[in-house]
């Protein structure tokens, strides 16, 4: 029943191409990564992943334990643990859920277990909410783990294993939550290129922890911190994390020579020349793609960067990006309250912040609680910002499209 | 590229429905995506499921406002406003109705553009045994717009539908054959749309 692929299609070795739900091929990536073990307590819009692993367990295509808890804060422990016994883990959850784990989420990054979360993307309630924004993530914006984006299904596939190559390596030794925003991912049909398991295998080494829980080896894990070595600790906890940067890199580089899919902490489309810059984190980086090149046909110079990899936060990477813009136009997806701006605009000013001919930040809360953010919208964004007669101060933001 | 959107009541299948195009697009070697747009999740309110469909990879992640086709999966929707709002110039509705050509136009407000008609639910009752029109109209669109192809819909169908894929795609088959189109005065939208 297969028709002939048209010339545009281009299936690369070790792959075959498929229709698949994002959530399923994300379940997919994990059962490829051949966890041992998978807690997780059902919430929209993380459930199809976690139906979909809970059913290749029954089936016997994951050779997997599977631990239906009562709560979030039981998924996240149970993967502690099993981690720390040396199991490679996988849990999901979204919003409410992560808020209800996230004590246990500080434990296990304090604890260095390389456990493997995708966060399924959506606000906080309340009110309440079931709908995609950033707010949940933003939450635990400080926990120490390493925190990335994707954008489409593909990405959503491959940076599964990307998330368990990194965290497991043994200069990383740190947990990775791979953010996929709710609905306009998790619920998306689309085409994606799946890996043979023996490119996988080629990619991902068994897991082989440096200290692991057993009788015959007493080692203690979770220790009381004591005020004399607190301090010591939280600092050698910031080091780590900023030191998994170039790990996270050549993990990004030995997926792209394996597949021919490249990914970067932060990436580019259309910058060159460009007056404005777009700046975008998660699923909205497809439309705004879009919205370049309309803006480009009416002679718009606008470009667009996308922050793939949000802790560590790529500084460096990111100056580089902007670098001879004149403007920068930060979509957020979370309102920090009374603070100063949304949480990525915030971060993207502190990286710029006394930088000679550095462009000017304009910070827009937009896509909160799945509020669509079309083509049309970013067009009025991109005017709105070549329309301001003064650069806006720091603190100020503007929550786009909002009716008084 | 080919935005469809898709109206029906919760539990009729618009999500299914979005998500059967999109895989039978992608069977061709062609690109596509289908989108729910999730509200409350109460079965009969109404709801909207979208899918595009192209020849080159798929960046727009949105919602649809400017459907090239949309398809009424239930007849008491066909009065509303939201059907025909956006459609393109030379778009089409195709609507489950038992109704002709003018009662139809009428119920969509003076609607005078291309319109497909057929009774899904008649067939519904007729092959599943049960209103539920989603695989049906999915052969009106085949029928309206030659793309994808009948074949390309049975490998989804029966990884979906497992036993009854059989019944849903004779229900598509059926919904093919009877499908009336009828191309109208052009004129996309009633006045005021």
């Amino acid at each position: 029943m297969k028709s002939a692929i048209p010339k545009t299609v281009v299936v690369p070795p070790g792959h075959r191409r498929v229709g698949m739900e994002d959530s399923h091929a994300a379940a997919l990536a994990v059962r490829q990564c051949n966890v041992d073990v998978v807690a997780a307590y059902p919430i929209t819009p993380q459930t199809h992943i976690v139906e979909k692993l809970a059913e290749m367990v029954a089936n016997g295509e994951l050779d997997a334990e599977f631990v239906p808890v009562e709560s979030e804060h039981s998924a996240m422990t149970v993967c502690v643990g099993a981690e720390a016994a040396g199991a490679r883990t996988f849990t999901c959850t979204s919003s409410q859920g992560l808020i209800l784990m996230s004590e246990v989420v500080y434990i296990t990054s304090a604890m260095r277990l390389p456990c493997v979360m995708v966060l399924a993307n959506r606000s906080l309630s309340g009110p309440l909410s079931i709908w995609c924004d950033h707010s949940d993530v933003m939450s635990i914006r400080d926990c120490g783990w390493i925190q990335t984006f994707a954008e489409n299904g593909q990405e959503v596939y491959d940076l599964v294993f990307h998330a368990y190559r990194v965290a497991e390596m043994a200069d990383v030794q740190t947990p990775v939550i791979l953010n996929v925003d709710g609905f306009y991912l998790t619920h998306v049909v689309e085409s994606l290129l799946v890996a043979d398991q023996e490119v996988v295998d080629r990619y991902l080494p068994p897991y082989r922890p440096r200290h692991s829980l057993h009788p015959d080896r007493p080692v203690t894990m979770g220790a009381y911190g004591v005020p004399d070595l607190f301090t010591e600790t939280k600092k050698a906890q910031d080091e780590a994390l900023r030191a998994t940067y170039p790990h996270i890199v050549r993990a990004w580089q030995e997926w792209g020579d394996l597949t021919g899919r490249h990914y970067h902490p932060v990436e580019t489309y259309r910058t060159e020349g460009a007056r404005v810059l777009l700046f975008t984190m998660g699923s909205i980086g497809q439309t705004a793609m879009v919205a370049v090149d309309t803006l480009r046909e009416q002679g718009l110079p606008v470009g667009l960067v996308k922050l793939r990899l949000w802790r560590p936060f790529p500084h460096e990477d990111l100056r580089r990006a902007v670098a001879g813009a004149e403007h920068l136009l930060v979509l957020d997806r979370a309102v920090s309250f009374g603070g100063p701006g949304g949480p990525v605009a915030s971060e993207v000013r502190s990286a710029l912040y006394g930088q000679v001919d550095a462009p000017v930040v304009h910070d827009f809360i937009v896509g909160l609680a799945g509020r669509d953010v079309a083509v049309p919208d970013f067009e009025a964004m991109v005017r709105e910002v070549l329309a301001r007669k003064t650069a806006p101060r720091h603190e100020d933001y503007v929550i786009y499209g909002a009716r008084e | 590229m080919i935005e469809v959107r898709i109206h029906g009541r919760g539990g009729q299948g618009a999500v299914t429905s979005a998500e059967m195009l999109a895989h039978a697009t992608i069977e061709e070697g062609r690109y596509a995506q289908a989108i729910p747009s999730f509200g409350p999740e109460r079965r009969g309110a109404p709801v909207a499921a979208f899918a595009r469909m192209d020849d080159e990879p798929i960046r727009l992640r949105t919602n649809i406002y400017r459907p090239d086709y949309v398809l009424v999966l239930d007849p008491s929707l066909l009065g509303l406003p939201a059907v025909p709002a956006g459609l393109k110039p030379g778009g089409m509705i195709l609507a489950n109705t038992s109704a002709g050509e003018a009662e139809a136009r009428e119920v969509l407000q003076g609607y005078r553009g291309r319109l497909a008609l057929v009774d899904a639910t008649a067939i519904a009752y007729r092959v599943l045994k049960l209103p539920i029109t989603n695989t049906a109209m999915l052969g009106a669109l085949v029928r309206a717009t030659g793309t994808p192809r009948i074949e390309s819909f049975i490998e989804p169908l029966r990884e979906r539908f497992g036993r009854v894929a059989d019944r849903n795609i004779e229900a598509l088959k059926a919904a093919y054959e009877e499908t009336s189109i009828f191309e109208g005065s052009g004129d996309p939208l009633p006045a005021g749309a």
